[in-house]
């Protein structure tokens, strides 16, 4: 394998810092470990224990212990989010713990990765692409789930009163994020 | 913009649907043994009626399953929806509750 083909690199480099100052801030997050796990109750059961976050059983929550996030994003469908390098562990971990329960486990690091929106404003800022209302009465904090902003599939996931985590698919962060440098020019 | 009551995740913006076809079009359980009409009525042939219609949605920006919908064609009017494979629910009971 050529140097060039080991080379890791984030899809954020040389894109322009979004922030505008005592108002919002949009950025990168570091690399990290994914997975979208699928399969019933006893399924979620003993990958909870397995994973060590208990999956939601509400649809549209996140859960997180110790650095390790579950997000339930469909009625049998969880991400999971841990820290860089620990794939390898918690695939071996899940996949002998649910050696006779029917699930699907999917690492999905490769394609996702994910910035957090911060400040006063950011419920605005996420606003400018987002159909969904995102005020906290009907997006309260800890709520996660699939939407849109404007035409690109994102993960969006309220983390406190004036933080959102957006995970979404790296090839679709030249679009989004471009939007949000052109919507933050409005605060 | 409309909003559809997803039966997993409540009221979200028309946006983040698809439409799906008409719902209830059950496959022959052996197709070997249906004659050419019939098939082609299956295959091709839809109710497409003015006013209440079984439909099926996908949420795919949203909790991405398939669910059932009933549906006025007319008015927009979502008279109710319900997860796929549940059975199809009473059109005058339906039609009862939202005093028709
Ligand atoms: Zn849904």
């Amino acid at each position: 394998m050529s140097d060039s083909m080991a080379m890791r690199r984030s899809v954020f480099d040389g894109m322009t810092p979004i922030r505008v100052e005592g108002k919002v801030t949009a950025a990168s997050l570091p690399f990290a470990a994914r997975f979208v796990f699928r399969g019933d109750a006893k399924a979620a059961a003993a990958c909870s224990k397995a994973f060590g976050v208990t999956l939601p059983k509400t649809i549209l929550q996140a859960a997180s212990e110790d650095g390790r996030s579950a997000l339930s994003l469909g009625p049998d469908e969880w991400l999971l989010i841990a820290r860089d390098g620990e794939e390898a562990g918690i695939v071996a971990k899940i996949e002998k713990a649910l050696a006779k329960i029917p699930h699907a486990l999917v690492d999905v690091c490769h394609r996702n990765t994910a910035f957090t929106v911060t400040g006063a404003q950011a419920e605005a800022l996420l606003a400018s692409g987002c159909p969904l209302d995102l005020h906290e009465t009907a997006f309260p904090v800890g709520m996660a789930t699939r939407t849109l902003f404007a035409k690109a599939d994102v993960i969006l996931w309220r983390t406190g009163t004036n933080a959102f985590r957006v995970e979404l698919w790296r090839s679709f962060v030249p679009f989004v994020w471009g939007i949000l440098a052109e919507a933050s020019r409005d605060f | 913009m409309l909003l559809i009551p997803c039966p997993h995740c409540g009221p979200r913006p028309e946006i983040e649907f698809r439409y799906a076809g008409e719902a209830h079009v059950a496959r022959a359980a052996d197709p070997g043994a249906v004659n050419d009409q019939d098939w082609a009525e299956y295959l091709y042939f839809r109710s497409n009626p003015k006013g209440i219609h079984f439909e099926r949605w996908r949420h795919v920006s949203g909790c991405a399953r398939f669910f059932n919908c009933v549906r006025d064609t007319v008015s927009d009017k979502i008279l109710t929806t319900y997860p796929a494979g549940e059975k199809k629910p009473d059109l005058g009971t339906l039609m009862k509750e939202a005093g028709r």
